[in-house]
């Protein structure tokens, strides 16, 4: 190391080290072709190198890697959710986490914080009890606590929100954490393409080549690649891609919208969230208070985004923290989250023979990243759906069997 | 603001409305198991220009909407039964 170091201080020149190798053609046919250099296209392309041998892989992008939900989102993780098959998942992907840094050899920022999400009315306590209990029974570290205890947490609150809506207690998950979204990105990408896989960033499939209820290949703006398998995870653009290959999906696509303010020195420790506020926030590395609010309320299927949601989040955020009023708002943003009629993903395999979904991923995928691509990579490679993702398959709207999946609301992540 | 035309009560801000989704035709009773689920769960995801529901809350008036849910440009109003504007 020192020695190394040595030598670098003595160079006249330090050329940046890629992330990754940026080939400049397309292959003519590839083992796997993922749609989307998101978390989870990537994770998915570095499991399927890395676990299963499959090395002929090329994840292709429109636009740029992480450019898409992976670099927009709030980046909270947890895994207090309520059904058994959601906190199975969701347990899987939060102990992924604790060692992906090591895994990659980069600081992912994995921060554990501690989540609480506020109730301001006794109907709010009473579900928060509730889901505190469902979460002990699945092994969850959740407990509903006391106003003193969310005040001692976070002196800065104010625990009255105005006089309006007085905090009366919290469902507390002590997992909660947060982590750096580009890193998680790069880290997967860089991991697999020192394994052979390929990203093409600035390639966006425009068609897919099906035949006999089969894939045969994928039209891009770079031309044309032959492939039996294509993995789909591309977020808020799902529906236009399915549309590609004529399958019908429940998902619909709202923008999400976030915003973050100028850094401050650190003030708040845990992540808050509150349901009836709108509102959850968490303060970054970098001292940002990162914030979101809830859905868009309609259909809108680009990333534009509005005076009112800053308005409106502003006034929330300053019925819980009146201090500061004098902070300025330094960026906004959205991106397209891809809804569904239950809360829970679409993933697995699909009518068409080779086309696979991982999507559905809404306003809570960020945290799902890992596993994600463990159980996809596993459900490519085997063709067989992977145990943990069988509650998720796209056939249960068939089969009138949803999931239930209310602890994903919009608020709360 | 934006701003959204009722029919009735003409430009009002969006936040005065509520959004119903979009106008999908109800398969009939001999439909099947899988027509329903269809019917019930499927969307066309795609964007384009679509017809949907709006109700504006504050005069309880459910009207129909064309409109680009890419742009989010709505293109016309009306009320239903009328004939839809050129
Ligand atoms: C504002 C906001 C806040 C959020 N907060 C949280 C949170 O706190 N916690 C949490 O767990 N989740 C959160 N989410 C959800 C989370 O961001 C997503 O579920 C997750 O990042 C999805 O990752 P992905 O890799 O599937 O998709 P993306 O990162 O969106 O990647 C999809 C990629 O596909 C590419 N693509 C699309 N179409 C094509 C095509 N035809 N050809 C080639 N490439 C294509 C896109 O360019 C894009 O890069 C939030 C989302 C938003 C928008």
């Amino acid at each position: 190391m020192a020695y190394q170091l040595l030598r670098f201080a003595l160079a006249s020149r330090h050329p940046e080290t890629r992330m990754f190798r940026t080939p400049d053609r397309l292959g003519e046919t590839y083992d796997v072709v993922v749609i989307g250099a998101g978390g989870h296209g990537l994770a998915a392309a570095y499991y399927l190198a890395r676990d299963h041998g499959v090395r002929k892989v090329a994840v292709l992008d429109r636009g740029y890697i992480g450019g898409g939900n992976t670099g927009r989102n709030t980046t909270i993780i947890r895994s207090n959710y309520l059904t058994p098959e959601g906190v199975a998942f969701y347990d899987q992907s939060v102990s992924l986490w604790q060692d992906l840094a090591q895994d990659f050899d980069l600081n992912l920022f994995y921060s554990t914080r501690g989540h609480y999400t506020l109730a301001h009315t006794d109907s709010a306590v009473r579900t928060m009890r509730w889901r505190a209990e469902v979460n002990k029974h699945l092994g969850v570290r959740s407990e509903l606590v006391g106003p003193e205890e969310v005040k001692r947490a976070c002196p800065r609150i104010d625990l009255d929100c105005g006089g309006h809506a007085p905090i009366l207690g919290a469902l507390f998950h002590a997992p909660g954490a947060i982590a750096r979204h580009d890193a998680v990105a790069w880290g997967y990408g860089r991991g697999a393409s020192q394994r052979g896989v390929e990203i093409h960033q600035q390639t966006e499939v425009t068609g897919i080549d099906v035949e006999a209820g089969r894939v045969k290949g994928v039209h891009t703006t770079r031309g044309y690649v032959s492939t039996r398998k294509v993995l789909c995870a591309v977020a808020g653009f799902t529906p236009r891609v399915t549309h590609m290959v004529g399958i019908r999906t429940p998902i619909y696509v709202h923008p999400l919208q976030a915003m973050v303010s100028e850094p401050m020195k650190p003030w708040l420790d845990p992540i808050l969230v509150s349901g009836s506020l709108h509102v959850y926030v968490s303060q970054s590395a970098r001292g940002e208070l990162v914030m979101g609010a809830s859905l868009d309320p309609y259909e809108v299927q680009s990333t534009r985004s509005t005076l009112d949601f800053t308005e409106g989040l502003a006034a929330h955020m300053l019925d819980m923290f009146p201090f500061l009023s004098h902070v300025r708002v330094n960026r906004q943003w959205a991106g397209m989250a891809d809804m569904t009629p239950d809360f829970a993903p679409v993933m697995g395999k699909t009518p068409v023979e080779g086309f696979y979904l991982d999507a559905g991923w809404g306003t809570w995928g960020f945290k799902a990243t890992p596993v994600c691509g463990k159980t996809m990579s596993y459900t490519v490679a085997t063709d067989r759906t992977h145990e943990l993702i069988r509650a998720f398959s796209l056939s249960r709207f068939e089969r009138y069997e949803l999931t239930g999946e209310k602890g994903a609301a919009s608020v709360g992540h | 603001m934006k701003l959204l035309r009722c029919p009735v009560n003409g430009a009002r801000p969006v936040s005065e409305f509520v959004y119903g989704g979009e106008v999908r035709e109800m398969p009939g009773d001999a439909c099947t198991d899988a027509e329903w689920a269809d019917y019930v769960f499927n969307r066309s995801g795609i964007p384009g220009v679509k017809i949907e529901w709006w109700y504006h809350v504050a005069s309880g008036t459910w009207f129909l909407a064309k409109r680009d849910v890419a742009a989010d440009h709505v293109l016309q109003t009306w009320l239903p039964g009328e004939e839809v504007p050129e």
